[in-house]
């Protein structure tokens, strides 16, 4: 009977612990969430979307370091998106059973998760460095370079979903290779492959390591893309830091901007994936 | 094309005019399809299409490497000044003078090391327990929306976190849990040290226990996907013949997913590791070793944010880049080790 009785409670003391970790856990993540939308939410107004990032002590907002954030996330996303479409076509479709394809898959799962702030390393030395001062264009080319693994990751994803038999029926028509995974694997994945770009532009438009030294910082509006450009993240990241009141509430603010964007993109990706899943 | 080049330049050579000889190569090739038929016409340029098409893939994967490679090619090239300077002393030395451009990477590394070490030492138990929580104790109802909310948690970007750490974790510390601490281990030897010092609130524990909250929705989610690998089968079976819920967890469903579990965790650590926002609002920025885990710091790509764009000088920037590439290497071997064994959960699953 002891024996018993001993099973017993190692059984209730682990499944005690279990559910304090769970609750410790999650604890925490809505504790953020909470602040998140309580500081966030007091300094949004108006003004956060038509004005300027302000001088220390005046009113202002976040227009142009949103309008930077977009604009680096558009040519970013336009960079990397077909590149890494293609090298995931490659994977799935032409070489699937290839030395490369295993080499690049290991590769870009690599690069998937390698820390960010290496890639503005390298892009600082590729682009930054030999052109002499700091870009937009500079930060739009990081942003592409950590879109491209995600790309690539869920489009050879989504492209292996597509049954064969969709593949041999195209050809068994006489469809060219071309066209079978254009006409028939692309439509067949589509769904998948939007949820992958819009992974993508989630992952991106946070990021901030990448930006401190490519597209650096500007305090006025700017669309020139050789010259020095805001992002959200970069700006949340000096006003934070800074010791003046304003400053930092437009920091909380644009940080709740950027959260509800990702939220907002990755929900949006789920639903497309998940409609996708009962479809089949 | 090419094939008419030489042609072209004896022509040229010859004197003859570069107009004429583009024409007749324009009249051969109306004269040879006119003689093909449409079907053979469209075979052919369909069989261009699809080799152009194959080969701009192949471009595109070849490229994917060629950026990696890329990488480490421009980090190398970048820190070589500092490597010429300072050798293997780098690695060892706790020097960071930008005066006297006298530099070492040893407090970075020891941060870096030392703040991943205190995140995943929370985060793989915390994340365990919610991974087991998800598979085996939830009520039904809730298992997906909560599933799905630690997912989203898991894309919420760093920096997020690091402001929540520096307005609301550092302060709430440094009034509430460091004295306590300090109070607490004062008089025990080994401990003292450790807690020493006043309570700044910012410090390498801080940055860890934000790496930890930061990394906790990854460990969680990749150790419930491993979790669910295992087949209903076999825990079925134990749970037949009486085994108690923490036993089938224990003897069935951890020896089973052993090796998918470590690669998740590891990847939780390679996250860790190269986690720059989180941690540079909270580290302090010290470059010093010191014994207390309540004092200031610095981590790799804590020092890389907050000094390259002021770095001025050859040798100070090329000190910050071999700190990059000191980091790309670390995070490299991790997530590597991370990949290759979660690839090996995956084929078992298959």
């Amino acid at each position: 009977m002891s024996l018993y009785a001993s099973r017993r409670s190692a059984n209730s003391t682990a499944t005690t612990l279990c559910w304090v970790a769970a609750v410790f856990g999650l604890a925490w993540l809505f504790l953020i969430l909470i602040a998140l939308l309580y500081e966030g939410l007091r300094g949004l107004s108006p003004a956060v979307f038509t004005q300027m990032t302000p001088p220390p002590g005046s009113d202002g907002g976040l227009l142009n370091a949103i309008f930077g954030s977009l604009i680096m996330t558009v040519i970013g996303v336009a960079i990397g998106t077909p590149l890494g479409m293609l090298a995931g076509t490659y994977m799935a479709e032409y070489g699937r059973y290839s030395k490369l394809t295993t080499v690049v898959r290991f590769i870009n799962d690599i690069l998937l998760s390698a820390p960010s702030i290496v890639v503005g390393l390298f892009v600082y030395t590729m682009l930054v460095h030999p052109m002499g001062h700091f870009s937009a264009i500079s930060g739009a080319v990081a942003l592409a370079l950590l879109v491209i693994p995600v790309v690539v990751r869920t489009t050879e994803d989504m492209l292996l979903l597509v049954p064969g038999s969709m593949r041999e029926a195209a050809s068994a028509l006489g469809a060219p290779r071309a066209h079978v995974v254009s006409r028939v694997a692309y439509r067949a994945a589509k769904a998948g492959l939007i949820t992958g770009v819009l992974l993508a532009i989630a992952r991106v438009s946070g990021e901030t390591a990448p930006l401190l030294f490519t597209a650096l910082n500007n305090q006025f509006w700017s669309t020139d893309l050789a010259a020095p450009m805001a992002s959200l993240p970069v700006v949340i990241f000096q006003f934070a830091l800074s010791p003046y009141k304003d400053w930092q509430q437009l920091a909380w603010t644009g940080a709740l901007l950027i959260t509800v964007a990702v939220l907002a993109l990755s929900i949006a990706a789920r639903t497309l994936s998940a409609g996708r899943r009962k479809s089949k | 094309m090419f094939s008419i080049e030489p042609s072209r330049r004896n022509a040229n050579g010859a004197g003859g005019e570069a107009g004429s000889e583009m024409s007749e190569v324009v009249l051969q090739q109306a004269t040879a399809s006119s003689v093909a038929t449409d079907r053979a016409r469209i075979l052919v340029r369909l069989a261009l299409v699809d080799r152009i098409f194959r080969e701009l893939t192949r471009g595109a994967a070849i490229a994917v490497l060629v950026i990696l490679g890329g990488v480490i090619l421009s980090l190398v090239y970048g820190s070589w000044p500092a490597m010429k300077a300072f050798g293997f002393g780098f690695l060892v030395s706790q020097a960071w003078n930008p005066v006297t451009d006298n530099f070492g990477a040893l407090p970075a590394i020891y941060g870096t090391i030392l703040t991943s070490v205190i995140a995943m030492l929370i985060a793989i138990p915390v994340g365990l327990g919610i991974a087991v929580f998800l598979t085996e104790l939830c009520p039904h109802v809730f298992r997906r929306p909560i599933g799905t909310a630690i997912e989203l948690l898991a894309g919420i970007p760093s920096i997020i976190y690091g402001i929540w750490g520096l307005f609301v974790l550092a302060p709430f510390l440094q009034s509430h849990v460091q004295p306590a601490l300090i109070a607490a281990f004062g008089d025990i030897p080994l401990f003292s040290t450790l807690f020493a010092g006043p309570p700044y609130g910012i410090g390498i524990l801080t940055a860890g226990f934000i790496l930890a909250i930061m990394v906790l929705p990854f460990v969680a989610s990749i150790s419930r996907d491993v979790f669910e690998t295992v087949p209903p089968v076999l825990k079925e079976a134990a749970s037949g013949i009486g085994c108690t819920t923490w036993e089938v967890m224990r003897y069935v469903v951890m020896p089973y997913t052993r090796v998918g579990v470590i690669g998740g965790v590891m990847l939780g650590l390679g996250r860790a590791l190269g986690e720059t926002m989180a941690v540079t609002f909270v580290i302090g920025n010290a470059h010093k070793i010191s014994g207390s885990l309540l004092a200031p710091g610095t981590t790799i790509s804590a020092t890389i944010a907050n000094e390259f764009t002021e770095a001025v000088g050859d040798l100070y920037t090329s000190a910050l880049i071999e700190l990059g590439l000191i980091l790309f290497v670390i995070t490299f071997f991790v997530l590597a080790i991370a990949r290759y064994m979660l690839m090996r959960i995956e084929q078992k699953a298959a």
